[in-house]
C-alpha cells in the first residue's frame, strides 16, 4: 500500500532507497541519527523534492520523476507528525486541530473530531494556546491535528523523542491505539528498539541513506543487521506471545508461545493479550542434556536450524516452534560439537528479559478499515 | 495655554494625515518587498535591496528633487499619471504623503524583514502538510507570526514620517493648509523674529505626539506577544 522509491543527493550523502509495506498498518523506518530517516519522510511529505524516484500511497501516485509529477504538499492527504510538534502558537488547541480539518473536503472527512478528542484525551486543552501545554500535550495535539484531515497515510518523526521517560510511556499507548481506532496507516520515524517492538508492523532500516533490511519486525529484529544498525552490541530475537497467567507470589507472568511456557518478570498486561517478548542471543544457554536442579526456569527442547560463525562468536539459530537466537562461544559450540538439525535444550534465564523488552502489540489489520471502526 | 492656535491645528492635522496615508499605502508594498528579500533568491536581489535602502542613506533633499523630476506635474512619471488618471502629487498633501513614504520606506521594509526571517519554516511547513496552500500559508501563518516585526515597522515608518522635512520641502514646497507639515511649520516659524515662543509650543507637540506612539505601539507589542503565549 505504501510504495516508496527515492533517490536524492544532498551535498556528499545520497539518499538512495526503496521499500513497500505490503498490508502493514504500521511501518517503522528504523535508523541512526543521521541516516536520513527524516528526508525520507520530507520526500513523501512532499516537503523536500527527490532528485528521482515514486511515491504512491494506496495506489495513488503522488510522485513520479518518470511521468514530471509532483504533487504539493497540501495535495497529498498526508499528515506529518512532526519531532516538535510545530503547533500554531497564535491559535487556540481547537483552532490548531481544525485548520486542517476545514481545509479537507466535507466528502472525505471520515475521522470526526469527537473521536479523535476523546481518544487522544485532549478535550479540556481546547481552549488553551500551544504555549501553555506540556511536552506530551503538544504531541497529542499535533497529532490530533495531523489525524483530523482525514488523511491516507500519517507520518511521525520521532514524536516522542522530544519527551522524558514518563511522558513517553504516557503517550506511547495513545499512538498504538490509532491503527484500529481511525484505519489510517502509519509510517513512524524512530530509532528506539522500544517503540518499534511496541508499535510497527514492518520494520525498514535505513543505513546511510540506504535501506539496509526490510520486512516483519519479527524477523527483521531477529537479524544481525538490525543488531548492527541499532548498535546494539548482541543479537536478538523476538517472538510472539500471549500472556496466559499471573504468579504475583514469586513475582512472575506467565507466557505461552510455541516453544511452551515462558516465565518472564510480573507484568501488568492481562490474560490473553498478544505480545511481542525481545530475547537477546546472550541471556539464551545451550544444553545437550535436559538440565535438572538448575535455578533457571525456562528450559526448552529445541533443534539446531543455522550455524554462523562470527570471529569467537557463534550465532546459533535455534527452532522450538519458533525461531530463538543463541549466542555463544565459538570454543563451546565445538566443546558441544553443534551441528544443524542437532537436538538440544534452550534456557532462558527470567530476570534476563527486562520489562522494557516486552511489548503489548495487537497488529491492526489494512482491511480494518474506516467502515469497521468502532463508533 | 492649553488650546491650540488655528495654525498648529492644521500643522498637526495635516502632519497625521500625510504620515497615516503614507504609512496606510506602503505597507502592501512594504510586505511585499521584505518577503522577497526575506525568502527569494532572483537575479539582481543586492541590486534591489540597495534600491529600497537608497532613501534612507541619501540626503532627503536628493530624494524630493528626485521626486520632483519624476512625479512633477511634468515628470516622466507624474505628468503620465496627471494625463491618464488625473491624480497629481505637485504641491500637495498627496505629495507630502508620497515623500514621507519613500523616506520611510527603507525602515519599513527592514523591520518587517527580520520578522519574516525569524518566522520558523517548520511551521509554515506543517500547514502546508494540513493542506494550505502557499497563499493561505502566508496569511494565517507568516503573517501573523511576523506581525510584532510588522508592528515594528509601521510604528517605525510612521515616526519617521512625522519628522520628515528635507524631501518635502523640496519635492512639494512649504504650502499652509496643503503641505506645510509640524517640521515645515516649525521651521517657518524658526525663520521669521519673535516665532521663538510659537516654535517652542510645535516642538512640545512634536514630542508629545511621538511619547504617545511609542506608547501605543509598545502595549500593542505586548498585547500580541500576550496573545501569542497564551
Amino acid at each position: 500500500m505504501l510504495d516508496v522509491a527515492l533517490r536524492k543527493m544532498n551535498g556528499n550523502f545520497q539518499i538512495d532507497l526503496a521499500f513497500q509495506s505490503d498490508g502493514a498498518m504500521v511501518t517503522a523506518l528504523f535508523g541512526r541519527s543521521g541516516s536520513g530517516k527524516t528526508s525520507v519522510i520530507d520526500m513523501v511529505a512532499g516537503l523536500v523534492r527527490p532528485n528521482e524516484g515514486r511515491v504512491a500511497v494506496d495506489g495513488r501516485v503522488l510522485f513520479d520523476s518518470q511521468r514530471g509529477l509532483d504533487l504539493p504538499p497540501a495535495r497529498r492527504r498526508i499528515g506529518y507528525v512532526f519531532q516538535d510538534g510545530r503547533l500554531f502558537p497564535h491559535y487556540t488547541v481547537r483552532g490548531n486541530l481544525v485548520y486542517g480539518m476545514e481545509r479537507t473536503p466535507a466528502a472525505e472527512r471520515c475521522i470526526r473530531f469527537d473521536s479523535v478528542i476523546e481518544v487522544l484525551g485532549i478535550g479540556p486543552l481546547l481552549d488553551r494556546r500551544p504555549g501553555k501545554l506540556s511536552g506530551g500535550e503538544k504531541q497529542r495535539v499535533a497529532i490530533g491535528r495531523a489525524l483530523l484531515t482525514s488523511p491516507r497515510l500519517l507520518l511521525m518523526d520521532e514524536p516522542l523523542a522530544s519527551l522524558d521517560g514518563a511522558r513517553k510511556a504516557e503517550l506511547l499507548p495513545f499512538i498504538a491505539r490509532l491503527p484500529g481506532q481511525f484505519g489510517v496507516p502509519i509510517l513512524y520515524v524512530s530509532h528506539s528498539t522500544d517503540e518499534v517492538l511496541r508499535l510497527a508492523d514492518h520494520l525498514v532500516l535505513l543505513e546511510a541513506g540506504k535501506a539496509r533490511d526490510s520486512g516483519t519486525v519479527e524477523e527483521v529484529m531477529s537479524r544481525p543487521s538490525f543488531a548492527a544498525v541499532s548498535g546494539e552490541q548482541d543479537l536478538a530475537s523476538v517472538i510472539i506471545a500471549t500472556v496466559s497467567d499471573h504468579d504475583p507470589a514469586y513475582g512472575t507472568t506467565h507466557l505461552t508461545f510455541p516453544g511452551g511456557v515462558l516465565r518472564v518478570p510480573l507484568i501488568t498486561a492481562e490474560p490473553g493479550r498478544r505480545l511481542r517478548v525481545r530475547i537477546d542471543a546472550g541471556d539464551v544457554m545451550l544444553a545437550l542434556t535436559k538440565p535438572s536442579g538448575l535455578s533457571v526456569q525456562n528450559i526448552f527442547a529445541a533443534r539446531v536450524s543455522s550455524l554462523r560463525h562470527d570471529n569467537e562468536q557463534v550465532d546459533v539459530g535455534l527452532d522450538l516452534g519458533c525461531a530463538l537466537q543463541s549466542r555463544i562461544s565459538a570454543q563451546a559450540c565445538a566443546d558441544l560439537g553443534l551441528a544443524v538439525g542437532m537436538p538440544l535444550f534452550a534456557l532462558i534465564k527470567s530476570a534476563a528479559i527486562s520489562r522494557s523488552d516486552i511489548a503489548e502489540h495487537e497488529p491492526a489489520m489494512v482491511s480494518q478499515k474506516l467502515g469497521e471502526q468502532e463508533t | 495655554m492649553l488650546t491650540l492656535t488655528p495654525l498648529e491645528v492644521e500643522a498637526l492635522r495635516l502632519s497625521l494625515l500625510v504620515s497615516v496615508w503614507a504609512v496606510a499605502t506602503s505597507l502592501p508594498f512594504g510586505i511585499l518587498c521584505a518577503w522577497l528579500l526575506a525568502r527569494r533568491q532572483f537575479f539582481g536581489k543586492s541590486l534591489f535591496d540597495g534600491l529600497i535602502h537608497l532613501p534612507l542613506v541619501l540626503p532627503p533633499v536628493v530624494v524630493g528633487y528626485a521626486l520632483l523630476v519624476s512625479f512633477g506635474r511634468k515628470g516622466i512619471i507624474g505628468g503620465w499619471l496627471y494625463d491618464t488618471l488625473g491624480i497629481s502629487f505637485a504641491f500637495n498633501w498627496k505629495g507630502a504623503a508620497l515623500a514621507s513614504a519613500v523616506i520611510a520606506f527603507p525602515l519599513m521594509v527592514r523591520a518587517i524583514r527580520l520578522s519574516l526571517e525569524s518566522v520558523d519554516r517548520g511551521v509554515e511547513a506543517a500547514a502546508a502538510t494540513l493542506g494550505a496552500g502557499p497563499v493561505r500559508v502566508f496569511f494565517t501563518i507568516t503573517l501573523p507570526l511576523a506581525l510584532p516585526g510588522v508592528l515594528a515597522g509601521v510604528i517605525l515608518a510612521f515616526a519617521r514620517s512625522l519628522s520628515e522635512f528635507g524631501a518635502t520641502i523640496t519635492f512639494v514646497s512649504n504650502i499652509p493648509g496643503e503641505t506645510r507639515t509640524l517640521p515645515l511649520a516649525l521651521y517657518g516659524l524658526t525663520q521669521v523674529p519673535s516665532g521663538e515662543a510659537a516654535a517652542f509650543r510645535l516642538c512640545v507637540i512634536s514630542v508629545v505626539i511621538a511619547l504617545a506612539t511609542l506608547i501605543a505601539s509598545d502595549a500593542l507589542a505586548r498585547r500580541i506577544e500576550r496573545r501569542m503565549r497564551g
